[in-house]
């Protein structure tokens, strides 16, 4: 049981990792913030979560390394 | 939490004296051993030692006694969660990120050029490099950033240093990312150039991004890790596709292409793939080459480890007294601007000042962060200095010289290199380039093809198999292909708003990132500017890596040397003064060798100006010198040595503007005898969590 709850967390981090990476920060931390701090504004789906944050990505400011 | 006030028992004492020991041992046979071929083991072993050590110690002292990093107080993630920018996040999360944030075609490409020194200089260069000046800029910007709500680079110049030296450092930043994605474009045409497999594999590239995007957009949403492993059975079908096109007779002419035509197709590629949504090209290609990258890194490490091969490139050849073919100039200062990402890299300042400190949930991660993270990406440097070095140097020299020295067949080839010690048959030559499945390897500069060949080389030992050498020769052209493309595309677009935001302060319609005619208008101007200097590289008679990557250097140096000046200046702001040698003197070494290549470069036997006056003298006698065949073309090479001396001679007048402001803010700063650094005050982070 041990195993397979670090496994999962596990699985968990590596997913979000290659999210970030790509620009798409964690949508459950994302929901969960609206809850505790925003419960007037509408939760996002998915899916125009992620198409805002695609955007965002390439709105200028760092870009990355040569 | 704090390390620093906890003795270390003996265990750790013993353990730390042992890696000392193997470390200073390794690299003993690293830098003694003469004569016989070293093993690449010994590289490894002194690499991982010596970043062990530098990480424990040196970025320990950097974090308790510089930058005075606190585990107690809150950072920019938890003060303005927003769950989007900053969001507090796991460590091991933010370094995956960090690093591939930082880690590109430059590490990579940067010590294969430099292996014409022998693995020897490259090597010491990376590894002191790393752990006094290129980590110490990535995790002191990364700290001062954390200390000013995850600011950027620019803003905190601005406010340390004045609005003045801001504009002109952000100015730096524009050119720099213009030489940046110019010299990568043309890694990506040098490699491309004649050779139909690889121009077919990399335009292939485009169809499955479209694919991508589509299928992200309106069939799966949001799936990244599903497209991407899609997108990446789509590539391997096309390099195995790519060897059938080269057979044909009716196909290959198409993808036949030489470097004029390429660098063409490249302008035009970038400016449409700017254009457009970005949810269509740019961002499944980016999705694609960030786990690409992972992935290749990876595997190169693990082939050097299965392989173990021998480093047959000498220590140090003839070549440090700066006749070598590859690039031109002496060992000082030359080594230290053509292995710039690796060693230190003044765009990873702008990286650890974006979107990483808004990411750190916690001070006490910066050092794992930062200066972990750079360590990481000179470990990618040492590979491939790794990978160049176990080539055959003949097979080497011939792959990165010129056309204008070695001739463009390989008798003449062979006849040449052997006759600078590097005793090679043409045949050789031959074979490698049947091995891979091209036509001819000669001349192939900007570092990719040769580490193409290193790692194609140490896989087929790995994973022997009939045709498996040239699959993953070409396999490591996509993929250093692939996210230099992606850099271009990104950076055009980056390179856009900035030019709309500049050209809003004319006219300001302009400045809406909406309209299309700015945005038309922006994007043709940032193409033209890298476009220029990529075509200029295309009918380069010396090759055009071999002028435009010391440019290059020169300017990414330049924004190192700024952003560790600006470390000095804050360390003496915040009255801390008997540390403003930790960024001091790595910034000092910084401008040194960026003003003294820039003057070699400006004055001397291989500046720009002697190449703009040796073909103005030949010109006006009515001759004509290769590879310039008509006037036109003789006045086109005067007219590029002539812009590049005039950017040599910008980045320098950069340089000291730079240094006189930063000089003018320590003196000051030295003067007053309270802290005046403009850090956000201080917050316990078991308040903000109370909350």
């Amino acid at each position: 049981m041990e195993l397979v709850a670090r496994w999962q967390a596990f699985r968990k981090r590596a997913v979000q990792t290659a999210r970030l990476c790509c620009g798409v920060p964690d949508y459950e931390g994302y929901v969960k913030h609206l809850h505790e701090h925003h419960p007037d504004r509408p939760v996002p789906s998915y899916a125009e979560f992620f198409r805002e944050r695609q955007e965002a990505r390439y709105k200028g400011g760092g870009g990355r390394c040569c | 939490m704090h390390t620093a006030t906890v003795k270390p028992n003996p265990a750790a004492k013993i353990l730390w004296f042992a890696i000392a020991i193997v470390g200073a041992w390794c690299l003993g046979v690293v830098a003694l051993r003469r004569g016989e071929p070293i093993n690449a083991i010994w590289v490894v072993a002194a690499a991982i030692a010596v970043f062990v050590i530098g990480y424990r110690f040196y970025g320990k002292f950097v974090e308790h006694r510089v930058l005075q990093l606190d585990p107690s107080r809150a950072p920019p993630s938890v003060l303005r969660n927003d769950g989007l920018d900053y969001v507090p996040t796991d460590k091991w999360v933010v370094f995956g990120h960090h690093f591939a944030a930082i880690a590109g075609a430059g590490p990579l490409v940067g010590p294969v050029l430099a292996a014409q020194m022998g693995y020897l200089p490259g090597t010491l260069w990376i590894l002191f490099g790393v752990v006094f000046a290129g980590a110490v800029q990535d995790f002191m910007i990364l700290g001062l950033s954390l200390r000013r709500d995850g600011r950027s680079l620019g803003h905190m110049l601005r406010e340390e240093l004045g609005p003045l030296p801001g504009i002109v450092a952000m100015v730096g930043v524009l050119v720099l990312m213009m030489i940046v994605l110019a010299v990568l474009a043309l890694v990506v045409v040098k490699a491309l150039t004649h050779s139909p497999w690889s121009t077919f594999t990399v335009a292939m590239t485009i169809p499955i991004a479209l694919l991508m995007g589509a299928y992200l957009r309106w069939f799966r949403p949001g799936r990244i890790l599903e497209v991407s492993i899609i997108g990446l059975a789509l590539l391997l079908l096309s390099i195995w596709a790519g060897k059938f096109v080269a057979d044909s007779a009716s196909l290959a002419p198409i993808f036949d292409l030489d470097a004029k035509a390429l660098a063409w197709w490249l302008i035009g590629y970038g400016f449409c793939a700017s254009v457009l949504p970005v949810w269509l090209l740019l961002a499944p290609r980016d999705y694609l080459s960030t786990f690409l990258k992972i992935g290749t890194i990876a595997l190169l490490a693990l082939a050097i480890f299965l392989a173990a091969p021998m480093l047959q490139m000498p220590a140090v050849t003839q070549f440090i007294d700066g006749t070598g073919p590859v690039f031109q100039g002496n060992l000082f200062p030359f080594l230290f601007i053509t292995i710039a990402c690796g060693a230190v890299s003044g765009w990873h300042s702008i990286i650890a000042s974006g979107t990483t400190p808004k990411l750190l949930a916690n001070e006490g991660q910066a050092r794992m962060v930062g200066y972990g993270g750079m360590l990481m990406e000179a470990f990618v440097a040492i590979m491939a200095m790794i990978a160049a070095a176990s080539l055959h140097p003949g097979v080497y020299f011939a792959m990165n010289a010129p056309g204008a020295i070695i001739g463009t067949t390989a008798e003449h080839a062979a006849q040449v290199i052997s006759q600078w010690g590097f005793v090679v048959t043409p045949d050789a030559l031959l074979q490698t380039a049947k091995d891979v499945g091209e036509q001819s390897i000669l001349s192939r500069a900007g570092g990719a093809p040769t580490l193409a060949v290193g790692m194609a080389q140490l896989l087929h030992n790995v994973m022997p198999g009939e045709g498996m050498m040239a699959f993953w020769y070409h396999y490591a052209i996509l993929f250093e292909a692939l996210f230099i493309l992606t850099t271009v595309d990104a950076g055009t677009r980056v390179g856009r708003f900035m030019i709309q935001e500049i050209a809003g302060l004319i006219h300001k319609p302009l400045q809406a990132t909406e309209s299309w005619a700015g945005n038309l208008l922006a994007t043709a101007i940032c193409v033209a500017l890298w476009g220029y200097f990529l075509y200029q590289g295309a009918v380069d008679p010396l090759g055009g890596i071999n002028t435009l990557w010391p440019l290059f250097g020169i300017a990414n140096q330049m924004l190192a040397a700024i952003a560790l000046m600006l470390a000095t200046v804050v360390v003496v702001k915040l009255k801390r003064e008997r540390y403003v040698w930790v960024p001091g003197i790595p910034a000092v070494w910084l401008i040194v060798c960026t003003l003294a290549a820039g003057y070699e470069k400006l004055v001397g036997p291989i500046s720009f100006t002697a190449a703009a006056d040796k073909y103005a003298i030949v010109l006006a006698n009515g001759q004509m010198l290769a590879p310039a065949k008509t006037v036109a073309a003789m006045q086109q090479i005067i007219t590029n040595n002539r812009v590049d001396m005039a950017m040599t001679g910008i980045f320098m007048a950069l340089v000291v503007v730079m240094t006189l402001f930063c000089l003018r803010a320590v003196l000051k700063a030295w003067r007053i005898n309270h802290p005046t650094a403009n850090e956000e005050p201080y917050v316990a982070l078991a308040d903000v969590a109370a909350h």
